[in-house]
């Protein structure tokens, strides 16, 4: 059930809700949390789609708030709020609203979100584009227990990276962050298995992918280890190769799905570590809503103390195969142009 | 005025029923039945039916006159009198006094002087009176003089319609016809209570009438303090109206006030500010309203209650004009587990207990508690459990008018305030009123938010903080 109101209040946002509700026949509220999107036109039915898909291990309330442009000077001067409210199966298991907000209310956007929050529930904002520097302090930012931010969709991910870690609140966390998970737990689990100690590592990756550098600091923050980094053609984190006192161990993920892990003495494995769609990132995201303590850690570490990363992959001295070589040539090309920077990185992302 | 139609057509009241409007105003009959039926028609929570309208209609007169207007009443007096007989109303009258303050000794003195409100055998008068019940202790004790040199005590009914809400009179059934909430109903389970009643308007076109009272004497004294009564009372011994009242009253009478009123009391006044979207300006803004004005529309206290259930449960009490929504609720937040076997990051989200009580909007009643998030790891999460009144009784429950204008015909009292509750409540408030008038002045909050900082801080020195509602 969709109802759409257009010049309103968050006061009649909230009776439609439960106009819908009871239309619908589940006036209870069985909802954890209140999401809050923060994104614009283009960027929304994306991340709704994402949201959507995720209400169905959370269900939700979710908030989109689109701050759209105003065309004339006029537009900027006069201010009206349209919301588009959705139950029912059209919001996957829990609510959404669909807020645009044109002319100055845009900078007061915390005073339509507020009265629509879900009672006690926690709440987490995102930002799939376009955070801002200081989320917590953010006005938004401020009536959430956790803020979801994208370093990946940044113009400069590496630069963002230093200024994230300088304005830092416990409840900050990002997506590149949550993207390495599947790949800490590999890498944790495989020490696990050894007792030998590691002497270097070196992280693999394409450029202007942050979560190489999130993954290379949390290595060095946590082994207190020299960690380098190589570029590489991606897509996304291709290697992690760990030098330890009883031989290497690798984990090589060269097509973005199925990798292999590699530790001396042991047979070669294959490891699933499929790249992860945004759903599921949020998913994993909203599980849990206590502040990252170790995300804290590895970002704090400093993008500047892992040093510049090594150019080209084949220095390393690894023995790969011809199809490392041609994805070589394509990361060459790449770094002749840059302009093309985010759009050859959203084709790398799918 | 909806809510005697819906009474009519669900066909609650006597066939006689007639309705006599009283006013300054130049109308004529027909005048008084199209405000009426305007009313009705917008209003009315039943499909509106010609036939109970005619049925209404036959019984409608407008008086027109001052309140000092001997003549006027004694028309008033007579239109009774053709009513009755042409109705056959049995000699009954009930008198709804919608009366400034001001004009209220004087009307319920003409009403004696032309001979109303002496009722002949078996038959009955009654007042029906509206807030504000006074503006202190001296002056509730004056009007009750008043009222009840004319009135017998039990013929006066003062209307809070808070009270006649569903979910207020659940709160009795929550408690006392169930048997797994009242044993941890007590200090021993009990953390602390919060009573809010939050709305997002601010005092809209009534400056006159809000100045100089504020938010606790136009709330906390009455709604607030009646929903605390309820909440913290013990059984009565059966469900009517004296029985109601004793226990009422022994609670309001143990409330206690926090020796440092500085500190356990806050009051706020809205400033400029975003409320839901649009643009609010502040109260000292507002037309009509004196910029150097110290009103309150905003008032938090910290009440305890001295008897051996409640000894040092803290009731917090909040109300405010311009917050976040409107809502009111109850919520009685319970301590945490006294052992947890899980280690620490298993129940860092994990809250305290509470059952929410919602008063309004979408009556209903919410338990929360701590639930395993789904997954590999043990992580506790609070989630809630909903009762909605909407959803387990699809017919809509009365509205609260239309119950307590059904009481006072059937002369129930057990819905509305008597005498000495309304001096307790006053006993409660006025040492506030007086330590305010004395000391400081309001703390601005921005329209649109939960209220000042300084309410925040009250709850953070007790080591508590306020539920977003």
């Amino acid at each position: 059930m969709k109802i759409d109101l257009t010049d309103t209040t968050s006061s009649k946002i909230n009776k439609a809700l439960v106009k819908g509700r009871r239309a619908i026949g589940t006036p209870a509220v069985g909802m954890v949390l209140t999401l809050v999107i923060v994104t614009d036109e283009e960027n929304a039915y994306d991340s709704l789609k994402a949201a959507n898909d995720a209400s169905r291990e959370h269900p939700s309330r979710t908030l989109v708030v689109i701050k759209r442009a105003a065309r004339s000077p006029r537009d900027r001067t006069t201010s009206r709020l349209d919301a588009e409210v959705r139950v029912g199966v059209e919001a996957g298991t829990g609510e959404t609203v669909v807020l645009r907000l044109y002319g100055e209310v845009i900078d007061h956007a915390q005073s339509v979100v507020l009265p629509l929050l879900l009672p006690d529930a926690p709440v987490v904002v995102w930002w799939p584009v376009n955070a801002p520097l200081d989320p917590a302090n953010d006005p938004l930012g401020a009536l959430a227990q956790r803020r979801v931010t994208d370093t990946y969709a940044a113009e400069d991910p590496i630069g963002e990276l230093t200024s994230r870690a300088a304005a830092y609140h416990p409840g900050d966390t990002d997506l590149s962050w949550t993207r390495i998970t599947p790949w800490r737990s590999m890498l944790a689990a495989a020490l696990d298995q050894i007792a030998c100690k590691v002497q270097s590592v070196q992280v693999d990756g394409e450029e202007f992918n942050p979560s190489c550098e999130l993954l290379a600091m949390w290595l060095a923050d946590r082994l207190d280890v020299p960690v380098k980094r190589a570029l590489s053609p991606g897509p996304g984190l291709t290697g992690v190769r760990m030098e330890t006192d009883c031989g290497p161990i690798v984990l090589d993920r060269a097509d973005g799905s199925l990798a292999t892990l590699h530790i001396e003495g042991q047979p070669n494995r294959a490891v699933a570590l499929k790249r992860r769609e945004t759903a599921e990132l949020i998913a994993e995201e909203l599980r849990r809503l206590d502040p990252d303590d170790t995300y804290a850690s590895a970002l704090k570490y400093g993008v500047e103390r892992l040093g510049e990363p090594a150019a080209p992959v084949t220095e390393t001295g690894r023995d790969k195969d011809a199809e490392q070589g041609k994805g070589a040539d394509e990361a060459a090309d790449a770094k002749k142009a840059p302009a093309k920077k985010t759009a050859a990185k959203k084709a790398a992302a799918k | 005025m909806p809510a005697v139609y819906d009474l009519a057509n669900r066909g609650l009241l006597p066939p006689g029923f007639s309705l006599i409007g009283f006013a300054r105003r130049d109308w004529e009959d027909e005048d008084f039945a199209q405000v009426v039926h305007d009313a009705v028609k917008q209003h009315s929570r039943t499909p509106f039916r010609e036939e109970v309208w005619q049925q209404l209609i036959q019984g409608m007169r407008f008086v027109q006159g001052n309140f000092d207007d001997d003549e006027a009443f004694e028309q008033l007096k007579a239109t009774i009198q053709e009513l009755d007989k042409a109705q056959g109303t049995g000699g009954n009258f009930a008198f709804y006094l919608s009366v400034p303050p001001k004009f209220f000794p004087q009307v319920v003195q003409q009403l004696k002087k032309h001979d109303l409100a002496d009722a002949p055998q078996g038959a009955w008068r009654r007042a029906v009176i509206e807030k504000p019940f006074g503006h202190d202790l001296a002056s509730a004790r004056e009007l009750n003089a008043i009222v009840h040199e004319v009135f017998a005590p039990d013929q006066v009914f003062r209307i809070d319609h808070y009270l006649g809400k569903e979910t207020v009179q659940n709160i009795l059934a929550l408690r006392f016809a169930n048997q797994m909430f009242e044993p941890i109903w007590n200090r021993s389970y009990v953390d602390h209570i919060q009573i809010t009643m939050a709305e997002d308007i601010g005092i809209g076109g009534r400056a006159g009438y809000y100045d100089g009272i504020g938010a606790a004497r136009d709330v906390i004294q009455n709604h607030l303090l009646q929903l605390m009564a309820l909440t913290a009372m013990e059984e009565p011994a059966s469900f009517d109206a004296d029985a109601l009242v004793a226990e009422k009253a022994k609670v309001l009478g143990a409330v206690r006030l926090p020796k440092d009123l500085g500190s356990s009391t806050v009051r706020g006044q809205y400033a400029a500010g975003w409320q839901g979207g649009e643009k609010a300006v502040g109260y000292l803004q507002e037309e009509g309203i004196d910029p150097k004005s110290k009103t309150d529309t905003y008032a938090a206290i910290k009440l305890e209650v001295d008897n051996r259930r409640w000894a040092g449960v803290p009731f917090y009490l909040r109300t405010g004009k311009r917050l976040g929504r409107r809502v009111t609720e109850i919520a009685v937040v319970f301590q945490r587990a006294p052992h947890s076997p899980f280690d620490h990051t298993a129940t860092e989200e994990l809250g305290h207990n509470a059952i929410v009580i919602r008063v309004q909007p979408d009556e209903g009643i919410t338990v929360r508690f701590g639930s395993k998030v789904p997954g590999t790891s043990m992580e506790i999460r609070d989630v809630s459990m909903d009762f909605a009144y909407g959803e387990s009784f699809t017919e809509s429950s009365p509205e609260a008018y239309e119950r307590l204008i059904l009481d006072v015909l059937l002369g129930d009292a057990n819905l509305f305030p008597r005498t000495e509750e309304v001096e307790l409540s006053w006993n409660i408030l006025d040492p506030i009123e007086e330590y305010w008038d004395s000391h400081g002045k309001p703390a601005q909050y921005p329209a649109g938010t939960w209220g000042p900082t300084e309410a925040d801080e009250m709850l953070a020195r007790d080591g508590r903080s306020w539920r977003r509602p």
